[in-house]
């Protein structure tokens, strides 16, 4: 049981990463519906109330229905990364401890906001009268989960852009919990987060209501499903793309090796150009797609304008340069995603033939998966274009790693849960819904009714 | 009341709260599970999910509300507990995420599958044992600094009589909260054979838990000399703990006013708990961590306070109206309507 020497430390550094990584990777799957989902229940809720029309309140049932298994995994989750936060990171959450405890509090507030309210929500079906009274139920639980979300990501804003406390002789001074909130990370952190949550969400369900009606069903439910989240998901990732710039203006200005590290902008200088795909060979970039003037306009809206590039930097203060894959595959999803939905859209209104073919409806199937990666790919270049730092410019993150000798088994015990965990929700979501198809369902609600209802 | 002292007593009143309904959610799962193989699930399924099915969420919340507050106000704690912590705290989490899912997984997706029921059922029955394990630490002996870095000693960890009696302690008390809560939630609801049926494991129960209870302090003098003599100093609180468990298991004897029976309980259990608190102070980790050498800033401290009062005055209400409809709601007790999603 030795403990603590410095081998033994490099081991725990590389395998607390590791975990943390595999954890959050897992958990932000579930995170993000638990974000978005419970905004489409709402409007589903409220487009049925408004229209009268029992399908949307259908779709809202049944997308609660399956959202509580989600939630039920993301819960669990999220538990586990807060904890490893402390295990794996004891030094870091030490010092971070005093300056962001604040946000990391009320999140557990807005959490209990979201889940009193839930199970509220999902045991009071048909027990009130007025469904209005149901739909407001779905506000707290609305609210709670976008705000779980925005306090979480102030917490993780504050690591890009530590501020509000001085730190005078390793000892902190001067510390003020609101100034760390109000970080210049966090509106656009926060803002991406959100919206790219309520995106997602929207193109998952969308993927839903596609993949059924390629599979026989040509049911006026799942039309209307697919017609409302396609045009959500619209909406929300054109706010994506306005918030990713403002990412970028941000970057530049306050974070320049995360924005040159993802564009391969080696030297500093004006005009620079934005930098798509390709590969790197030593310093040299290959078979890239080059725009002129694209990085100043990202970084500074002005064509001439200079962006520092990466001879700024010491060479150990420079993040990994893979993160550009990882820039262009969140930029390349959230450009074909905006397209594909506004097509759609277009063409539903339009009554072009093209939307309903069998291979348009494919790739709003493949939609969902993507939304998915792509979250993926922006949280890896988020979290990796900050290394070699856990706190910018104040704790390296190989500072702030637990000196335990266990982590390695312990990331194997936790992948073994997460595999556990991913199939267990594959397999009663699918039972779930295949035991209880929607055109039976809504026999039933009629025959309850007394078949009046449509 | 110092801050330090308000801030520990507003952890140590949620982490009551979360063995309270923990204990309650734990238990139920474990006896779903054992109606299960004894064939008595017709009896006590459905009281065991009308009652957890609304709260599941709400329970784990207590949790997470005391771990990350006890990081808010004593950030010391990660650096302590957080190093020695990793393996016993992430079985705990590793139980923990398999219960919470695989009752979800159950209760929403496939009612009635025995293998579900089984892992959230053994689950929730190991869960008390590896966080109670914590409390073992807090005691002090099993923690050596090595180059200024907390080193846990595993092997004294796992040979302490002190380790085992938490741990039977823990599972002996659970099963009892439990049964008692769900006997007067079976009474309630006016079925007579859960009512029975429950009202036996928890006199089972009741026994092996002041037992256990008794045999820790005995464990400690030996253990932790200087805690044994603050819990004389507060003899008081554990002797109306006594009393308050004689209350409890004569009502339940006596087949009569259930309700109480379990208001008793949570006495019982607040003045143990309190008593055991208090006398542990000042320590979060004795010798090593106190109370006052932890504790955060006086603007962090504020503005977690404000921002607690702030988030009870939202939560309180909200709470209320969650047991109303699903603890006092005459219907929804009996199982008249069907309201589920």
């Amino acid at each position: 049981m030795r403990e603590g020497n410095s081998v033994g430390n490099e081991e725990a550094v590389f395998f607390s990463r590791v975990l943390t990584e595999t954890t959050l990777s897992f958990h932000i799957i579930f995170a993000t519906i638990g974000v978005g989902v419970p905004l489409m229940i709402m409007i589903a809720q409220w487009v049925g109330i408004r229209k009268n029309d029992e399908h949307y309140i259908l779709l809202a049932r049944r997308w609660a229905r399956g959202f509580v298994i989600t939630v039920a995994v993301g819960v669990v989750t999220g538990t586990a990364i807060g904890l490893q936060l402390s295990l794996l990171w004891p030094n870091f959450m030490e010092l971070a401890g005093n300056v962001i405890a604040l946000p990391l509090f009320m999140e557990t507030f807005a959490f209990f906001f979201e889940a009193i309210f839930l199970g509220i929500y999902l045991y009071t079906w048909d027990r009130f009268e007025n469904q209005k009274k149901h739909l407001l139920l779905l506000i707290p639980v609305a609210l709670g989960a976008s705000f779980s979300a925005v306090f979480i990501t102030i917490v993780n804003a504050f690591m890009n852009a530590p501020q509000g406390f001085d730190l005078v002789d390793g000892e902190l001074i001067n510390i003020n919990p609101l100034i760390a909130m109000l970080n210049p990370a966090m509106p656009t952190k926060v803002a991406h987060v959100v919206v790219t949550a309520y995106m997602t969400a929207a193109f998952v369900l969308a993927s839903i209501a596609a993949y059924r009606l390629l599979k026989g069903s040509n049911h006026e439910y799942h039309k209307k499903a697919l017609f409302l989240t396609m045009k959500i998901g619209l909406i929300f990732s054109v706010a994506a793309a306005i918030i990713g710039d403002f990412s970028g203006k941000y970057l530049a200005e306050y974070q320049p090796e995360k924005l040159a590290a993802a564009e391969w902008h080696f030297e500093t200088e004006g005009n620079a150009p934005l930098i798509l795909y390709g590969v790197l060979d030593g310093e040299e970039v290959k078979y890239a797609l080059e725009i002129p003037y694209a990085l100043s306009i990202l970084a500074h809206s002005i064509p001439s304008a200079e962006v520092i590039g990466l001879d700024q930097f010491p060479d150990d203060e420079i993040p990994p340069l893979y993160i550009h894959y990882l820039f262009d595959i969140m930029v390349t999803i959230g450009v074909w995603m905006t397209v594909l939905s506004a097509v759609f859209w277009i063409g539903t209104r339009r009554r072009w033939k093209m939307v309903s073919t069998k291979w348009f409806r494919w790739l709003i199937v493949l939609g969902g998966p993507l939304s998915i990666i792509a979250i993926e790919a922006g949280w890896w270049m988020a979290e990796v274009g900050r290394q070699p730092w856990i706190l910018r410019g104040l704790m390296r993150t190989e500072d702030a790693a637990t000196t335990s000798g266990h982590v390695d088994t312990m990331l194997i015990l936790f992948c073994l849960l997460y595999i556990v965990l991913g199939i267990g929700v594959i397999v009663v979501l699918r039972r779930m819904f295949r035991n209880n198809p929607v055109d039976r369902e809504i026999e039933d609600r009629e025959m309850e009714k007394g078949g009046d209802v449509l | 009341m110092t801050l330090e002292i308000l801030g520990i007593t507003v952890l140590w009143t949620f982490l009551f709260g979360y063995i309270l309904v923990g204990a309650i959610d734990f238990g139920a799962g474990f006896f779903n599970a054992y109606s299960l193989l004894t064939g008595k699930q017709r009896i006590l399924t459905n009281i065991i999910q009308r009652y957890l099915s609304p709260v599941w969420e709400v329970t784990n919340v207590f949790l997470v509300f005391f771990f990350v507050g006890i990081i808010g106000f004593f950030p010391k704690t990660a650096f302590y507990y957080g190093t020695t912590l990793l393996v016993p705290v992430s079985i705990g989490i590793i139980l923990l995420a398999i219960r919470g899912s695989y009752y979800a997984f159950e209760t929403y997706g496939a009612r009635g599958h025995k293998g579900y029921s089984f892992m959230y059922g053994l689950a929730g029955i190991l869960l008390p044992a590896s966080l109670s394990i914590v409390l073992t630490i807090s005691e002090g002996g099993f923690v050596e600094m090595v180059d200024g870095k907390p080193v846990l000693d595993y092997w004294l960890l796992f040979t302490s009589p002190l380790t085992w009696a938490i741990v039977v302690l823990s599972i002996a008390a659970t099963l009892y909260i439990s049964a008692v809560f769900l006997t007067w939630y079976a009474n309630k609801a006016r079925d007579v054979e859960a009512t029975n049926l429950l009202r036996k494991y928890a006199l089972t129960w009741a026994l092996p838990t002041i037992i256990t209870a008794g045999g820790i302090i005995v464990e400690l003098r030996n253990h932790n000399p200087e805690h044994y003599s603050n819990i004389q100093n507060f003899w008081p609180m554990f002797l109306i703990s006594f009393l308050l468990f004689i209350g409890t298991v004569w009502l339940l004897w006596k087949r009569r006013n259930y309700g109480w029976a379990f208001i008793l309980l949570g006495g019982q259990f607040i003045f143990a708990f309190f008593g055991y608190g208090a006398s542990h102070y000042p320590y979060l980790l004795y010798p090593y961590l106190t109370i006052y050498d932890s504790f955060t800033n006086p603007a962090m401290a504020i503005s977690l306070i404000v921002v607690f009062i702030m988030g009870l005055g939202l939560l309180i209400p909200s709470l209320y109206l969650l047991m109303r409809l699903f603890l006092f709601d005459k219907n929804y007790v009996r199982g008249k309507g069907d309201y589920h999603a």
